[in-house]
């Protein structure tokens, strides 16, 4: 022991109020506040992004949890649905219940003619447009023989269409009279009035940009020199032409698919017009008319689909069916019930999560009857009843490592043990939970000793001090109070486990599975693999699809997160 | 008390859990493995498949290299039937399978895919050489005098004025996969192959000409934008000047934000790569075990589905999946074989 001398410190009369003293004072308080504002402004950061993040996701996956189907009156003729007549359920099952529908929507569509139009009309429908009539006639089928309201699937990109993805639609009523020159095929329609005129002159100015871009490919073709030639002579013609064709502006002009689509809705049909002058037009009948009586003013339209067609996925005739059933009022938006209630598919209107929400359940059971009991007891353990010597020591550093692995390193393990050393099968929950309860049973051992030494050490003394043997404290006094804490841990590994993709891809889990799994060695994937899958297709609507499955996950996260919250302030105890 | 008895039973029913699920028994599902490339097509015909009455098969996404790794672990049913692949077998992947006893393996070729270069919609068109590409990427490239020295091209303008005159940026695939394989095979090497000096090396010493066409400029002119093709087509809406490297699927999917970038005035669309015009086009392969036909419930009925004129034809439903038919003659040969089940000849692949 030192015996401190109190050596004379220099009086200092502090003075409050000295400058130099308010300066120190003042640039402490400012110090401050600029710690307070940078802590508050990183925050501010974080949760600005944070925000853009979910509403980029809820923006996104929105449109992909309502889904539009055409009610129809479909007959369900027995020919078709029950050919033999004899009502047995599997013949009922296996009917082409497409066939029904197809019927039903020509008949809601009429004076539909063609190969390629008809293709396009049934086109619209999804092939899975007959499973919902399936059911119900398999559940009743006494339904046979009558006409049934049945809701009919719509493929993905009828369904991207109606939710407005696609172009804009306009209509401008006529001015003048218009007469059709016939119902059906090509037509030529005469107004009274210049009504082409102004969509005359946009079609002239797309054709004098064309002009500017075959000049900007003249100019390179020419920077080339001889061996392009014949290509920048050959560009030099097309610009002459589209000049003549530009600088008359009275002149018909011919419609492409690189120009807004322009059709002219009259006497109940539509026409999608090849070439209009300034008031006449000719084209092809869509739908079709039902006279060629001549159209009065306002009595007829032009529309226009703002988008050429070229540059959407849904042609132009698509579009006018669309509009049409759209207009008599058979295009329903509904709840996307299938994407809870299927597996995977391929068409992106049938897909759903169900299958790989169940297997993340049986993998997280799994992962949970594994890493919690063994977690808890190697916790108590080493805490509790391991000597501290250098070997206990090492367990206890490499289970901190452990915790720091990278998750893949688990997928490896378990191909090379699980798979490859003990046959378990490929893409099995099963064989996912082991991996996953590796991964997370260094975060439960950490969580439960951390819980066990924030026990006070009096309640176990109280215990030992009326006569209970080490294990009975340690059970019957220490773990019980440390269970909101273990608990807490328990949960944040399995929301870590649950959002885990890599181990997965090792194993198998990665995959196109269509059947909802039964147990735990049926083949499974889980909601991250899910939505890995569906982010690398290149079908539009499984862009919806994924961001709609990002949103079920985090939904998931955030109730187990909550509950770790919950089950702390409820059981917490401070002392 | 209590929660001791709960932790014994809890532990006690985990390890019996993990005991009683022996090994896998006789199998009724096909497994399939391999390329992200060809999953899109396998799975549509999977899935039909299944509709069928089958029982749905299952795919997993490996990548070619991880799928052929699989493939060619074994014969038995606990061994996948079927890999994808974006190219074709290697000869030592073949000898691999031979080694572990997989001796006779049924190729399907089942379509085309086309490797399309693109931009966001809205920039002037652009028309590129497959020369030009690998002046703009290489890692080293020829200068007046044929020596070799590292890539001096920053704007495309540098390479040829007919080029518009911004920097160059390319979003590609990364080294794992299968379309970046693909890339340096019909775009780099063809394209080292038009330059002189660069042919006569080829001719003098293969191994350092295949080290031109085979590294990638690390200067940032060339990004590697990682396994999925939706991250590309994202990053190009939202940069104009960028160009990037994917399967043609991707861009018919995408036609309203992105165009192609024609190669030697060659439109990447439909029509061409089917005929063989445009030169950035691939095969896909299926490579199925034929010693698990007949063991595997319906694996010779899904290679029937696979190669059928309803699956795989022109107006099939591949096709509208963003598969590229093949021409009719040789999907006629593809079909005959496949269904006699005629394992591939090992001295043909390389």
């Amino acid at each position: 022991m030192t015996d401190l001398t109190v050596t004379s410190v220099p009086s200092r009369s502090v003075q409050f109020d000295s400058a130099e003293m308010t300066a120190r004072v003042k640039r402490r308080y400012r110090s401050e506040r600029r710690f307070k504002a940078l802590g508050g402004g990183a925050l501010l950061l974080t949760a600005v992004f944070v925000l853009a993040v979910l509403l980029d996701i809820a923006f996104k996956g929105l449109p992909a949890f309502t889904q539009h189907y055409l009610v129809l009156d479909v007959p369900v003729k027995a020919e078709i649905v029950d050919p033999k007549g004899a009502r047995n359920p599997d013949d009922l099952r296996s009917a082409d219940y497409f066939a029904v529908m197809r019927e039903a929507l020509t008949a809601a569509v009429p004076g539909i003619e063609g190969r390629v139009a008809k293709k396009k009309l049934t086109g619209l429908l999804s092939s899975g447009a007959g499973n919902d009539l399936r059911d119900r006639i398999a559940a009743d089928p006494s339904l046979i023989g009558t006409t049934v309201k049945v809701p009919l699937l719509l493929s993905d990109g009828a369904d991207l269409y109606l939710k407005g993805q696609q172009t804009a639609v306009s209509t401008i009523p006529g001015r003048g009279t218009a007469t059709p020159s016939d119902t059906k095929g090509d037509i030529t329609i005469l107004a009274s009035a210049n009504d082409f005129a102004d969509d005359l002159v946009a079609v002239k100015k797309t054709l004098a940009a064309r002009i500017e871009d075959l000049q900007v490919r003249l100019q390179r073709a020419e920077a080339r020199g001889e061996s392009q030639a014949s290509e920048a002579a050959s560009l030099k013609e097309e610009i002459v032409a589209l000049a003549a064709r530009v600088d008359q502006p009275a002149v018909a002009e011919n419609l492409d698919e690189k120009m807004p689509s322009l059709l002219v809705s009259i006497n109940g049909g539509l026409v999608k017009l090849n070439t209009i002058s300034n008031d006449s037009a000719t084209g092809t009948v869509i739908l079709p008319l039902n006279t060629i009586d001549e159209a009065r003013p306002l009595d007829w339209s032009v529309v226009t689909y703002a988008k050429p067609e070229s540059n959407r996925k849904t042609s132009d005739i698509e579009v006018a069916y669309l509009e049409k059933l759209k207009a008599d009022g058979n295009v329903e938006s509904r709840f996307n019930t299938i994407f809870f209630t299927h597996g995977d598919s391929r068409e992106a209107e049938q897909a759903g999560i169900l299958g790989s929400l169940v297997g993340s359940v049986l993998m997280l059971i799994v992962t949970l009857s594994l890493a919690l009991p063994f977690g808890v007891l190697a916790a108590v353990y080493l805490e509790e009843f391991a000597p501290k010597n250098k070997f206990t020591n090492l367990i206890e550093i490499n289970i901190n490592n452990l915790a720091a692995v990278p998750s893949i390193v688990f997928g490896l393990l378990g191909l090379a043990v699980f798979l490859n050393f003990f046959g378990l099968p490929r893409s099995a929950p099963l064989v996912g939970g082991l991996v996953l309860a590796l991964m997370v049973l260094p975060t439960i051992i950490i969580a439960a000793r951390a819980s066990m030494k924030a026990v006070p050490p009096s309640i176990k003394e109280a215990a030992l001090g009326v006569g209970a043997s080490h294990q009975q404290a340690i059970f019957h006094h220490v773990l019980p109070l440390a269970t909101p804490g273990i608990m807490t841990g328990t949960i944040i590994g399995m929301a870590h486990a649950l959002g885990e993709t890599a181990p997965l891809l090792m194993i198998g889990m990665l995959a196109f599975i269509v059947d909802v799994p039964q147990g735990l060695t049926d083949p499974a994937t889980a909601l991250p693999a899910q939505i890995y899958i569906w982010s690398d297709l290149p079908e539009q609507a499984f862009e919806a699809k994924t961001a709609a499955a990002i949103m079920v996950l985090l939904g998931v996260l955030l109730l187990m997160n909550g509950m770790a919250i919950w089950l702390r302030s409820k059981f917490e105890r401070r002392w | 008390m209590s929660i001791s008895k709960q932790v014994n039973a809890i532990a006690f029913a985990a390890v019996s859990l993990v005991a009683f699920s022996g090994a896998a028994a006789a199998r009724d599902q096909i497994r399939i493995v391999g390329s992200s490339t060809v999953y899109p097509f396998t799975t549509a015909v999977a899935e039909q498949f299944g509709k069928a009455g089958g029982k749905t098969p299952i795919v997993e996404s490996t990548g070619t290299g991880g799928g052929m790794k699989i493939f060619c672990e074994g014969v038995g049913v606990d061994k996948a039937d079927a890999t994808n692949a974006s190219r074709r077998m290697k000869k030592s992947e073949y000898e691999l399978c031979a080694k572990n006893g997989v001796t006779e393996i049924i190729e399907l070729k089942v379509g085309i895919d086309g490797l399309t270069i693109a931009q966001a919609k809205g920039a002037k068109p652009v028309v590129m050489t497959r020369t030009q590409v690998f002046q703009a990427l290489a890692e080293q490239v020829p200068d007046k005098d044929g020596k070799l020295i590292p890539n001096p091209y920053q704007k495309w303008s540098d390479i040829n004025a007919s080029l518009p005159d911004v920097k160059i940026e390319v979003l590609g695939p990364p080294p794992t996969s299968g379309t970046r394989d693909s890339f340096h095979e019909l775009f780099m090497e063809k394209g080292a192959e038009g330059i002189e000096s660069l042919k006569a090396l080829k001719k003098a010493d293969a191994k350092a000409f295949e080290a031109v066409w085979k590294s990638i400029r690390k200067d940032g002119a060339f990004v590697e934008a990682g396994e999925n093709d939706n991250v590309i087509v994202q990053k190009l809406e939202g940069n104009k000047n960028a160009f990037g490297i994917f399967g043609y699927s991707f861009l018919e999917e995408n036609t309203s934000k992105l165009a192609g970038v024609s190669v030697e005035g060659i439109e990447p669309n439909y029509e061409n790569i089917s005929s063989g015009k445009y030169k950035g086009a691939r095969d896909l392969y299926v490579y199925v075990k034929k010693q698990h036909v007949g063991v595997i419930d319906g694996l010779d009925k899904f290679v029937a589905e696979y190669v059928s004129d309803k699956a795989m034809g022109e107006d099939g439903y591949l096709t509208s999946k963003g598969l590229v038919a093949l021409p009719k003659e040789e999907a006629e040969k593809v079909r005959a074989a496949a269904l006699a089940l005629s394992p591939v000849d090992g001295a043909l692949l390389n």
